[in-house]
Order: structure tokens, then C-alpha cells, then sequence
């Protein structure tokens, strides 16, 4: 068990190791002089080698990833290009817009993917196994962008029965929850489909396994053998896929916001990429990509709980 | 002496497909599909960039139907059969250069993908030792939310649509790199693989002979799924203008500038995000036909 956490906690380091030597090292060979960016365009030449000196642009690339790590440890992730601010308190403030918005997406994706997916399971080779199962292909074919785009028409255009952006509040608020439902069940779509059809499959499996076939012969009702021994197990490939979906989602959010006009670090994301805000690129990403990597060890974590078979292997 | 019959598996598989009516419905689409986008040049009715200021945002022949409106923004421009955009440009015309991008895109970088992340695949189910640092890697490629590595990408190489078509393929290969060595590592064991050994075949023709031609049905499925999923991704990155650059027509740019005009022209955003659609559903759908017939183990 200690192996196993140890060994895991390991594996991200590794991983937060390499995705900011990548983020680094595409920045470092991005065209355009930091120096310049930084000094302004009115600068002369000794302006420029003063401002690349402080910022020890004029160290050999392996030493500049030193410096970025050791800056990166301290959590200073320098300024913006544009607004000359700290990044990381731009960050800040458009962060809980963000994670608001995959959240509430997230527990949508579960609370529809995964009893559909076990109904699905269940009821197979039906008329309602067949639609739900084609559904979910289909909703796995719709860009997220146009399902937001869509439901903003219906929703908001047509019928003006709610807002059509902008995110002020929480989701649990009455005025939150207005604001994230459409955007919130657009990003969701994918996820609820890989849900329904993991789930589906997960659970099938289960049900064709011994202990299963063990329980039904002892006479047991088929509720208790459906909660108390099927859905355990077949859970256990949903919470891998939890981990992944978030990451998803959170990718997925830097384009629903940009449908749904959200301030969070999607829309300073792309503002930075087209305004060749190269710092403000670089520590978005490593944000997102760390956040993503955090809750993957979690779901590792949480492995061990569901799933004790995994404490006795190495 | 027992005559021995000798299938061919396409063929088999070319019959069990054209069986399935909803495979066969989605391939005639998406055949049509590519004709006509590949014939764009002749068969559309005006240019892509052709603007044309007095018949700014038309309706199209729908709006013949019906009561007609009495204001002459709202009626029907003859010969645009989709209507017009914002500068007067047809939207027939441009949906069908659209798909060029969108298609071409689709199936390059998916062939792309596919070339690298097979060779990857082979290499690491066939050389132990190659095994743990190749699929690391595609682990590090796999953590990466798609969509953030291939705006790291664009951010680093600039907005073009090369540029698109490469990140877009960057992040196919771990996909067929997993897929490819999930199969390989089966074949590998195979008593066929040990015969062809013993017979004294070098290394590079049991992978890229005998192992590559078993792995086909699993590089054929992921393919088709990928050029739908490849489809998607350019969409959404000229939605987010990081696609083509203008004038050039993508299905993904039609929809962000279409989005504008929600309100009093909603077909504008309706017609390229319905043609996305379709052409990605058809996809899935003949991916999905595909898997169950060339590899039923792979369900699911």
C-alpha cells in the first residue's frame, strides 16, 4: 500500500517535471524577443541587453530551466506582457470561474452518465439500451462549441427563459445555477456519453463474472446483488475515467467559455495566444496540466479504497 | 488433395458492411460529401471570397416558402441557395471550400497520427526494452488535455493552417500508439510470428510484414474514429480563429462569425455546425460498424 502511494506520488513529480520542461522549452523556441516585450519597442540596444541580463535571458537554455523551476517553486509565475501584472493573481481570479464551470459540468456528467449507463447495462439489447447507446454516439459527434451554441439559441434566444453569459456567481446560488446550466450541460455532453457507454460496458462485465452468477443462486434479490456486489466493481473503471474527464473537461471549459462569454483562464488563455503573451501562455497551461495531473493521483489514491486488490501488488 | 479456399478479409468484411443499412447510409453520405467538396471548384456557384455588399445576410430558399417577407433584407437572393453572410458572400459555396480544410485536415492529420504512432506502437510491443520510454512518452502526450496541446502548439509556431494540422496530429498518436501495441503484443505470441522467426526473417519484416498487416483492423477502426474526432478539433480551433486564416472558409469559422447573427440569421450558424455534424456522426457510426466486424473483441 505505502509502495504504492509512494510509487505514485513519484510518477507525478516525474510528470510535473516533464510537462514544464515542454511548457519551457516550447516557449523558449517560440518566436519573439521576451526582452523586447518586456523593455517596450521604443528600447535601445543597452536597454535591451540590461533587461535580458536581469532576466537572465543571456544564460544557456539549461540554466534558464533552472531559473524557471526554481521560480515556478516559489510559485512566482512573473508578469503578464500586456497588463504588466503578477500572473498568478491574474490566475487567481479567473481560476474560480474556470473550476465553477467544470465542476458543476462534472456533476451532470455523473449524475446522468453513470445511471444511464448501469440502465443501458441492464435492460441490453432493448429499444431503450439501443436509443440511449446511439444517443450517446451522437452526442459524442457534436462539437461542444455548437451544442453551446445551439442551446443558447433555444434557450436563450428562443424561449428567453435564461441568460445568455456571463458567469457571476456560484452554481449552488439561485442566479449561479441560471448562468452555469447551459454552459455547464454543453461541456458536459461528451463526458455524459463516455459515461453511459463506459458504464455500460463496465457493467456488463461485471454481471457476466462468477460472484454474480454465486449471488443469484444463493437466491439473493436482484436489487441487493445489483448494489451490494455488481456496483462496486463496476465502478472501479468509471473513477479512472473520472480523472481523465476532468482533465477533459477542463479543456473543454477554454472553449465553452469562450461560447458562453466566461472571464476564466480559457479566455485569458486565448486572449494571451493572440496577443503573443508567451508568459501568460506558459503558466496557463502548466496550471491547467498540473490541476489535471493532481486529480489524477487522487483517483489513483482513491483506487486503493475501491479496490483492495491493488494494496498487495507491487 | 483438400482444395483449399482462400478469402479474401476485405471482401468478407466489405460484405458484412454493406449488410448494415446505417453503415452503408453514412458511408454513401460521407462519399457524396468528399466528391462534392473535392469538386468545389466547378460545381460551386460563386467563389469563396466574392462579396457582394447589396445582399448582405439572405436567407435562403427557405424563405421562399410561405408568407413572404415584405422587406427585401429577408427575401431570397436567386442562385444562393444557402443564403448570404455578413458580406454578402454565398454560403453554398463557402460550406463547400470549408470542407476542404475541415477534410483534408481530418485526413492528414489523422494520417499523420497514424504513421507515427503505429511505428511507435510496433517498437514498443515488440522491443521490451523500447517498451517503458515510448509509452511514457505517450502517457505525457495523453495527460495533456488535447485541446491545451495543440493551442501550445499553434502559440509556438503560429497560426496557420499547417501548423493546425500538426498539433492536431501530435495529439493522434498516442491514441494509435496504444491501440497498435495493445494488438501487437497479442500477435507477437502467435505461432506464425515464431515459424516466420525460425524460417530466418529479419526483425524489421516479422514487425512491419506479419505483425503489421495483423494489427490492420485495429489501425483501421482508430483511424475512422480519429478522423472524426480530428474534424471536431479543426472546427473548434478556427471557431476559436486559430484554424485558417480569412478569407479561407472552415466549417468551425463559418459557425463563430454565423454566431453573431444568432439572433436574426440563425441558419448562418445552423448550416456549417449541422454539416460538422453529420459528417463527424457518419464517421463514428462507420467506426463503430467497422470495430464490430473486424474486430468484435475490441467492443466497447
Amino acid at each position: 500500500m505505502r509502495r504504492y502511494v509512494l510509487k505514485r506520488i513519484a510518477l507525478m513529480l516525474l510528470l510535473l517535471l516533464g510537462m514544464s520542461f515542454i511548457v519551457f522549452a516550447s516557449l523558449y523556441i517560440a518566436p519573439g524577443d521576451p526582452a523586447m516585450m518586456v523593455a517596450g519597442p521604443s528600447a535601445t540596444d543597452e536597454d535591451l541587453a540590461v533587461v535580458r541580463a536581469s532576466l537572465g535571458l543571456d544564460k544557456p537554455f539549461l540554466v534558464q530551466y533552472f531559473m524557471y523551476l526554481r521560480r515556478l517553486v516559489t510559485l512566482d509565475l512573473g508578469n503578464s506582457y500586456t497588463s504588466r501584472q503578477p500572473i498568478l493573481d491574474e490566475i487567481i481570479v479567473r481560476l474560480p470561474n474556470t473550476l465553477n464551470l467544470a465542476c458543476a459540468a462534472m456533476i451532470l456528467a455523473v449524475a446522468i452518465g453513470i445511471p444511464c449507463g448501469i440502465l443501458t447495462a441492464m435492460k441490453k439489447d432493448t429499444i431503450v439500451d439501443n436509443a440511449v447507446t446511439t444517443s450517446s454516439l451522437i452526442a459524442l459527434s457534436i462539437p461542444n462549441f455548437l451544442l453551446g451554441t445551439i442551446l443558447m439559441y433555444i434557450f436563450a434566444v428562443k424561449l428567453n427563459l435564461l441568460p445568455v453569459g456571463g458567469m457571476t456567481h456560484y452554481f449552488w446560488t439561485p442566479i449561479g445555477f441560471k448562468e452555469a446550466i447551459l454552459p455547464a450541460f454543453a461541456l458536459a455532453t461528451g463526458t455524459i456519453a463516455s459515461f453511459i457507454r463506459l458504464g455500460r460496458s463496465a457493467m456488463l462485465d461485471v454481471l457476466q463474472s462468477d460472484y454474480i452468477r454465486t449471488a443469484k443462486s444463493k437466491g439473493l434479490k436482484g436489487s441487493t446483488i445489483i448494489v451490494g456486489h455488481a456496483l462496486r466493481n463496476a465502478l472501479i473503471p468509471l473513477v479512472t475515467q473520472f480523472g481523465t474527464s476532468f482533465g477533459g473537461l477542463l479543456g473543454g471549459a477554454i472553449i465553452t467559455e469562450q461560447v458562453f462569454v466566461i472571464n476564466g483562464i480559457g479566455t485569458y488563455l486565448i486572449n494571451a495566444i493572440r496577443n503573443y503573451n508567451y508568459p501568460v501562455v506558459q503558466s496557463t497551461v502548466l496550471v491547467i496540466a498540473t490541476m489535471f495531473i493532481l486529480i489524477n493521483l487522487a483517483v489513483d489514491l482513491l483506487y486503493c479504497v475501491i479496490d483492495p486488490r491493488i494494496k498487495y501488488e507491487g | 488433395m483438400n482444395e483449399v479456399k482462400r478469402v479474401n478479409p476485405i471482401r468478407v468484411a466489405a460484405e458484412k458492411l454493406l449488410k448494415n443499412k446505417l453503415a452503408v447510409v453514412c458511408f454513401v453520405v460521407l462519399v457524396v460529401e468528399i466528391i462534392m467538396v473535392i469538386l468545389a471548384p466547378w460545381i460551386a456557384p460563386f467563389s469563396y471570397e466574392e462579396q457582394d455588399p447589396s445582399i448582405r445576410l439572405r436567407p435562403g430558399f427557405w424563405a421562399q416558402w410561405g408568407e413572404q417577407s415584405p422587406k427585401p433584407a429577408d427575401q431570397y437572393a436567386p442562385g444562393h441557395y444557402l443564403g448570404t453572410d455578413k458580406y454578402g458572400r454565398d454560403v453554398y459555396s463557402r460550406l463547400l471550400y470549408g470542407g476542404r480544410v475541415s477534410l483534408l485536415v481530418g485526413f492528414v492529420s489523422t494520417a499523420m497520427g497514424l504513421v507515427v504512432g503505429t511505428i511507435c506502437g510496433l517498437l514498443a510491443a515488440y522491443y521490451p526494452k523500447l517498451d517503458n520510454p515510448i509509452m511514457r512518452v505517450m502517457d505525457l502526450l495523453f495527460t495533456f488535455p488535447s485541446i491545451l496541446l495543440a493551442m501550445l502548439i499553434i502559440a509556438m509556431l503560429g497560426v496557420n493552417a499547417f501548423n493546425t494540422m500538426l498539433a492536431i496530429s501530435v495529439w493522434s498518436i498516442p491514441s494509435f500508439a496504444r491501440m497498435v501495441r495493445g494488438r501487437a503484443l497479442q500477435v507477437k505470441e502467435e505461432d506464425y510470428v515464431m515459424a516466420t522467426r525460425s524460417l530466418g526473417a529479419k526483425d524489421s519484416r516479422i514487425l512491419f510484414v506479419h505483425i503489421l498487416k495483423n494489427c490492420l483492423p485495429v489501425i483501421i477502426v482508430t483511424a475512422t474514429m480519429r478522423i472524426a474526432s480530428s474534424i471536431i478539433s479543426i472546427s473548434t480551433l478556427s471557431y476559436l480563429g486559430m484554424g485558417v486564416t480569412p478569407p479561407m472558409p472552415e466549417w468551425g469559422d463559418m459557425i463563430s462569425a454565423g454566431k453573431e447573427y444568432l439572433w436574426n440569421r440563425p441558419s448562418l450558424t445552423f448550416i456549417p455546425g449541422i454539416t460538422v455534424m453529420v459528417t463527424v456522426i457518419c464517421f463514428n457510426i462507420l467506426g463503430d460498424k467497422l470495430r464490430d466486424i473486424l474486430d468484435p473483441s475490441l467492443k466497447d
